[in-house]
């Protein structure tokens, strides 16, 4: 296959935030997830835990817990407001100031009607939960000290508040405090320090489960207000309680990065009688704070200060090993951050609060493979952009050519005029813009860079003209399906005939651009697209799934290729589909034309088309199989799939026009090295 | 060697107006070994207690009064005295709170100093040179002072040594630039004037510090130019010398100065040996002198220095193994400690250290005590446990004193000595063994080499194990043995004696290369030695390798050719002919120990060539057969047994060569022998270009994993198939 010279980059300094809360809805098996930085995101556990959508953060925003009621999702934070989210346009939809000062919980009762608050006033405010909006109905008694968490009882009539030293148990139509549970402190040095409780669980037999920061996890009797038992279980705070549906289990995430399960069980086996709450197993796959946790039917959802998202499955809900009982860790969101200018090397690099252009070094030497070339220039970066306003980044892009880059956040477009001599750039910012260019989801170039595209609200995507002076709004292009939900991928021919707009109902519209008007739907697909690229010659567009799987998709023909039936027929080798990364960019060799490029988290891959495709039984990664055979066995081991796992933890791989590949490698260990150091520090033999 | 200790602060000082002044008049002792009288320049005495660094008095003269001299304990009525304004002597008590209450006496002329030392009268010494016991001139305060002095002679220092029956006032005066040294013994009375050789410079002297060692008082005194002189005057005066007598001296330590001369500096003597300085630079610090330094005078070299913030006054006491000196704001205490110092630790061959730590107890004789015949000093008191005292009265009683048993072996019969000699031995307690070993074995020795048919084996040995000899106490004993062809107490002191000087070793070597082979098989030897020659020599005759595994045969250019060319074909009796050991067991063992004794190469060469060709061409194959055995790798060494090492072995074998190459040479039967030899270092170097090489070769891995280090930015080459 050849030889590569690879730019191994490792200036992208992306850094993730923190995962603050989490909320799960089971009846649409969507998780939502608020980190630090203000920013939402939702998977989607049906498929295959793909990130789907993802609204920016704020500066002035802070989530300290989320709710779902049906398929609405609110949150409320320490700036003590409350907001809803439209999922449709990715922003929030109206915020509300509560007048309680800071919020540290927000949940939502069994019916869905009402929403309930705790404030640093110590007051549980309730809200009526309104079609479009909320309204507030009543406080409930105020109490000295913080609401730190709430529960609600599932019959509605009580509520569970989790306060400073104490447990507050009210009864929600008269508003009163009816039982008031006191919380042991800490012992030793913490005896002075009041114990906050961090979580508490109403569970429907009135039992009351609470974590505190004197590390305990304790069981109550609502009826009685009487301790039932106390479980010690880290030495610092117990930050974040789930309770499983069937009310079963419950898991607790603590400061030292552990989930610890307990389960209401009888002590012996085959008896009913006398169940109680038994600490059975602990799960430790973070090194930082567990702050939000999720039981989902059967795995356990986790995240924390060190950034990534693990699904940690249970096993004994699983009857077989299949892809879902894998443990997931998820790092890196599934989307580009890196756009790649292929003509002329340079890169962009998006953070929530800036924009890096960088160009690439180059070397003129020859090396053997393996080996690595001498520097003759060193990669530089050219330009560091802020943005403006408090809203962050969502999306942005990098001509092919440099010559343009645009940024959007929920509130604002903004194109820039890029000029490069040799070594001096410039930068214009392009001042009038269309009044329909508010706000975009997707920005896509064309690759003559003549044209803009953005993707807006309802799957639409405005085309704007670009020229040298001015930016001109040309057209909206609507989808026929009448879908709300927005675009997360597109993507043009190079010969600036086809558009692509892959939107969250999985939905691909492929656009005729020189008629400015749908040219077909790619038939809907169960999976959400993750990555696609239309080929450069054939205009085949490639789409990759969330699910692993690969089509090749004829535009011109409206139909499949023949590869993308033979593939299909053949069906996809296990050890592909057994990743747990979606590819995330698909790009092509404009040299040669078999040759597809595509990358995930662990590995980038160069489909050669030409070659046959491989069956269950071939050994799927054979680079070192191959390496080791003549040249005149190789041929007959070949097949399409070219795997290379020398770089780790991509953020991005693209091929430039000069057949050099770029690599954007992020080390993880480079992450955890920046997080703050964890509460426990393993000890050898400790 | 000596070392000092961590310091520590034993009060601080105020500085007086005039700087160079120290604030410290004098530090004395009191009756309590942990306690310092500390006179400052002004009013006060302080008493403090040292190891807790605090006061426990401190007394104050009124204003406008001037303490004069600083104040002395007397040991005798356990009272202190001090002299205020040159005239009043004042005493007083420990609880005495308020010194103006005190007893107070006021002498006609002025008092220079007042001495006090244990097991004596305290001295008054006036500025004109008299010299009155305290008591006495208490008794009578204003009895007429007579002037000893010249007019402008004026005294510069002054000590008082008391030593049995003697009691001394030294102190030294200065008239012109001439420096005299007056000795004063009391009881009876009588005063010798020396007058001090004068130093080129025409300075006097920095410092004195006297001592009485063995009936010799010993002035030490510190010109500015560095020297360190010593001067000693028989305690015993002579009687009837009058007039001034020249004082010899000789130089003891010459320190480097830098720049300029010294200028507050002082040397005191510690003991014999070693002389603390300050106020001296340090040969290894670039500048300053503000160094605390203890030297050896016998070998002249520093043995552990100090530096002392702030300015030093040069004044140092010494009392009770601290050093207390005065610098920049605080009054330093530094504990020390002097070892004797001793030939074989000197020459640093004194065993290697794995023997060294199991026989701690070899008892090196000091430097000094062979240099001045002097007693040896237990190097630690040891305690007496009742048990051991009683256990010593009880056989006291029908066994022989360490004198009788000295007079017997001079006239008594074999057995009876023999008897003697391990009673004592057997029930003597370390500490009296430690002296008496010596003797005993000296006077066997001496008598053995008088009477040919007197010899002790079994007592001689046992003396010789109780590790209290060596070879210079007694030099004669190796010698003998060997005469007597002991055998056994050759090995015994061949393993126990760390001073073998390099002419015995090669007598014994010489003696047991050319030994018959059966006179030394029926000799008992030491042990564990002997097992592990056996051990050696069984490895290989046992035929076969452990776990069936052979050895390849080995090649022509290899070391482990063997030392008689063979044809190719005879390879059965090749293997063989390497294992038969060239020299018979006991002989081995013999040897052995004579590859384990120290040596200093430079004095062993010469007496090397006295072996005759013979004699070397057999210890060569021996040293040869040793080496292969241990480079086969057959033989693994058992631990704690004693061997030689094989740097021993390769150490004897290139001396062999040296002393005697041109001889072997020429000798047609060493020639086999030394191609093999050649064929060793042949391997030698082979062995260690192997390892260059691979040092390379690791150094290039080395290099490779440093430049995959994570980069931000790296351009590489991959290629896929």
């Amino acid at each position: 296959m050849g030889e590569f010279k690879v730019h191994r980059v490792r200036f992208f300094d992306y850094m993730p935030t923190a995962i603050r809360a989490m909320a799960f809805n089971a009846h649409t098996e969507r998780l939502a997830l608020a980190r630090m930085d203000g920013s939402v995101e939702i998977f989607n556990f049906t498929d295959h835990y793909f990130q789907e959508k993802v609204i920016p953060g704020k500066d002035s925003r802070s989530i300290e817990s989320l709710c779902w009621v049906g398929g609405r999702l609110f949150s409320a934070g320490l700036n003590g407001e409350i907001a809803e989210y439209d999922l449709e346009n990715l922003r929030p939809k109206y915020s509300l100031e509560a007048y309680g000062g800071p919020i540290w919980t927000i949940i939502s009762n069994t019916q869905g009607t009402q929403l309930a608050i705790g404030c640093e006033d110590g007051t549980v405010k309730l809200f009526e939960v309104l079609e479009e909006h909320i309204q507030f109905e009543r406080n409930l008694d105020r109490q000295k000290g913080r609401i730190i968490s709430l529960s609600w009882h599932p019959s509605g009539t009580h509520i569970a508040a989790g306060m400073m030293d104490m447990i507050r148990v009210f009864d929600v139509p008269t508003g009163h405090a009816v039982q008031r549970l006191l919380v042991d402190r800490g012992f030793g040095g913490s005896k002075s320090r009041e114990t906050v409780v961090w979580s508490v669980a109403f569970l429907s037999d009135h039992t009351v489960v609470s974590g505190d920061s004197a590390g305990k996890v304790q069981v109550w009797d609502g009826h009685t207000g009487t301790l039932v038992k106390t479980h010690l279980v880290t030495k610092w705070d117990v930050l974040a309680l789930s309770v499983s549906k069937d009310e079963s289990s419950v898991v607790a995430g603590t400061s030292e990065g552990t989930v610890i399960q307990f389960q209401f069980i009888a002590p012996t086996l085959h008896q009913q009688q006398g169940k109680e709450w038994v600490r059975t197993r602990t799960f430790k796959n973070h090194t930082h704070d567990v702050r939000a946790l999720a039981e989902i039917e059967t795995a356990i959802v986790s995240g924390g200060m060190d950034t990534h998202l693990v699904v940690r499955p249970l096993l004994e809900k699983f009857d077989e090993k299949s892809h879902a009982s894998g443990l997931r860790k998820i790092h890196f969101p599934h989307r580009n951050l890196v756009s790649c200018a292929k003509k002329v090397g340079l890169l962009l690099f998006q953070f929530p609060g800036q924009l890096e252009l960088w160009r690439l070094g180059d070397s003129d030497g020859h090396g053997k493979p393996g080996d690595r070339l001498p520097l003759e220039r060193m990669p530089e970066k050219l330009l560091l952009l802020k943005r403006k306003g408090e809203d962050h980044i969502c999306c942005s892009a990098l001509s092919s050519c440099g010559g343009w880059l645009a940024y959007s956040t929920v509130s604002c477009v903004r194109i820039y005029r890029l000029q490069t001599d040799n070594n001096n750039i410039s930068i214009t910012k392009v001042s009038k813009l269309p009044k329909a260019l508010h706000s975009a989801h997707q920005l896509c170039f064309s690759s003559d860079s003549s044209k803009m595209f953005a993707a807006s609200s309802q799957s639409s995507v405005l085309v704007i003209a670009l020229t040298q002076s001015e930016c001109k709004y040309v057209h909206t292009l609507k989808p026929k399906s009448g879908s709300r939900q927005p675009i997360h991928l597109m993507t043009t021919s190079v010969d600036g005939k086809w558009l692509a707009a892959a939107n969250s109902d999985c939905e691909i519209h492929v656009y005729n651009l020189q008629k400015l008007k749908l040219h077909c739907i790619v038939p809907v697909y169960g999976s959400c697209p993750s990555a696609m690229g239309i080929h450069p010659t054939t205009n085949n567009l490639t789409v990759v799934h969330a699910d692993q799987q690969l089509f090749e998709y004829s535009i011109v023909e409206k139909q499949y290729t023949d590869w993308s039936r033979k593939l299909q027929k053949q069906g996809l080798h296990n050890v592909w589909l057994d990743r747990d990364t979606p590819v995330t960019h698909v790009t092509f060799n404009s040299k040669n034309p078999n040759q597809v490029v595509l990358h995930d988290m662990h590995m980038f891959c160069i489909i050669d088309q030409s070659l046959p495709l491989p069956d269950q039984k071939t050994q799927f990664y054979n680079q070192m199989t191959l390496r080791s055979l003549s040249e005149q066995e190789r041929p007959s081991h070949l097949h399409a799939f070219k795997i290379c796992k020398t770089f780790q933890d991509l953020l991005c791989v693209s091929l430039l026009d000069d057949q050099s590949l770029v690599v954007v490698e992020r080390p993880l260990l480079a992450i955890t090295s920046q997080l703050p150091a964890p509460v426990r520090q393993k000890k050898f033999a400790t | 060697m000596a070392a000092l200790y961590e310091e520590f602060t034993l009060c601080g000082l105020v500085q007086t107006q005039n700087a160079s002044d120290s604030p410290i008049q004098g530090i004395e002792r009191d009756g309590d070994s942990d306690h310092a009288v500390v006179t400052d320049s002004t009013r006060s005495v302080t008493l403090y207690k040292v190891s807790d660094q605090k006061p426990l008095g401190s007394w104050t003269v009124k204003q406008g009064q001037l303490l004069t001299c600083p104040a002395v304990f007397n040991f005798q009525t356990k009272e202190y005295v001090v002299v205020s304004d040159n005239k009043v002597i004042r005493v007083w008590k420990d609880e005495d709170l308020n010194l103006d209450k005190a007893f107070k006496a006021t002498v006609t002329a002025d008092v220079w100093r007042v001495h006090s030392a244990p097991g004596g009268e305290p001295v008054v010494l006036f500025q004109r040179g008299a010299v009155r016991f305290l008591d006495s001139l208490l008794s009578a305060p204003q009895q007429p002072i007579e002037d000893v002095l010249s007019e402008e002679e004026v005294i510069r220092w002054s000590t008082n040594i008391v030593a049995e029956e003697q009691h001394f006032v030294l102190f030294t005066t200065e008239q012109k630039g001439e420096c005299c040294l007056y000795v004063q013994r009391l009881n009876p009375n009588t005063l010798q004037k020396y007058r001090l050789e004068r130093e080129d410079s025409g300075a006097s002297p920095l410092s004195f510090s006297a001592s009485l060692r063995d009936k010799h008082l010993n002035l030490l005194y510190l010109y500015p130019n560095g020297c360190v002189y010593q001067s000693v005057v028989a305690a015993r005066g002579y009687v009837g010398l009058e007039g001034v007598q020249a004082l010899p001296r000789s130089l003891r330590l010459r320190l480097a100065v830098g720049e300029g001369e010294l200028g507050a500096a002082s040397a005191v003597a510690l003991d014999e040996a070693h002389v603390a300085v300050v106020g001296v630079p340090h040969p290894s610090a670039r500048t300053g002198k503000d160094f605390l330094c203890i030297w050896n005078t016998n070998f002249q070299t520093l043995q552990a220095g100090k530096e002392m913030a702030g300015r030093i006054h040069g004044q140092v006491w010494c009392y009770l193994g601290k050093l207390f000196v005065p610098h920049g704001k605080a009054l330093s205490v530094i504990p020390y400690d002097c070892q004797k110092s001793s030939l074989a630790s000197a020459l640093g061959k004194l065993r290697h250290t794995g023997i060294a730590v199991s026989k701690s107890s070899v008892a090196v004789p000091s430097w000094n005590t062979l240099l001045h015949g002097d007693q040896p000093q237990g190097p630690t008191k040891i305690v007496e446990t009742r048990k051991s005292k009683l256990s010593r009265k009880s056989q006291s009683a029908q066994a022989l004193t360490v004198d009788q048993v000295l007079e017997l072996i001079k006239t008594g019969p074999v057995d009876e000595v023999q008897r003697e000699v391990e009673a004592l031995v057997s029930r003597g307690d370390a500490q009296d063994l430690q002296l008496s070993v010596g003797q005993l074995a000296c006077h066997l020795v001496a008598r053995s080499q008088a009477e040919t048919a007197f010899y002790t084996p079994v007592a001689l040995a046992q003396l010789v194990q109780t590790q209290f000899l060596c070879h210079s106490v007694c030099p004669g004993l190796l010698l003998l043995s060997l005469e007597h062809k002991d055998y056994f107490l050759c090995q015994l002191c061949l393993q126990l004696f760390p001073d073998i000087p390099e002419v015995v070793t090669c007598a014994c070597l010489k003696t047991f290369i050319s030994v018959p082979d059966g006179d030394v098989e029926m000799v008992s030897l030491e042990p564990d030695s002997v097992s592990f020659m056996e051990g050696l020599v069984a490895a290989g005759a046992r035929g076969g390798q452990q776990n069936g595994f052979s050895p390849p045969l080995f090649e022509e250019d290899s070391c482990d050719a063997n030392h008689q060319p063979k044809p190719p074909q005879d390879k059965k009796n090749h293997t063989l002919q390497l294992e038969a050991c060239p020299v018979g067991l006991h002989k081995a063992v013999l040897l052995n120990e004579v590859l384990q004794t120290p040596y200093s190469d430079n004095f062993l060469l010469p007496h090397l060539k006295d072996l005759d060709t013979q004699q070397v061409i057999l210890f060569l194959q021996y040293l040869q057969f040793v080496y292969l055995k241990y480079s086969q790798d057959v033989y693994t060494q058992t631990p704690g047994l004693r061997s030689p090492t094989m740097t021993q072995i390769i150490d004897w074998v290139c001396l062999l060569l040296d002393a005697h190459f041109t001889v072997l040479v020429m000798a047609p039967d060493a020639k086999g022998l030394l191609s093999n030899l050649q064929s060793f270092v042949k391997s030698q170097v082979k062995l260690f270009s192997e390892l260059g090489k691979i040092e390379s070769s690791l150094q290039e891995l080395h290099k490779m994993k440093l430049s995959k280090d994570i980069s931000q930015y790296s351009i590489e080459v991959i290629e896929l198939f």
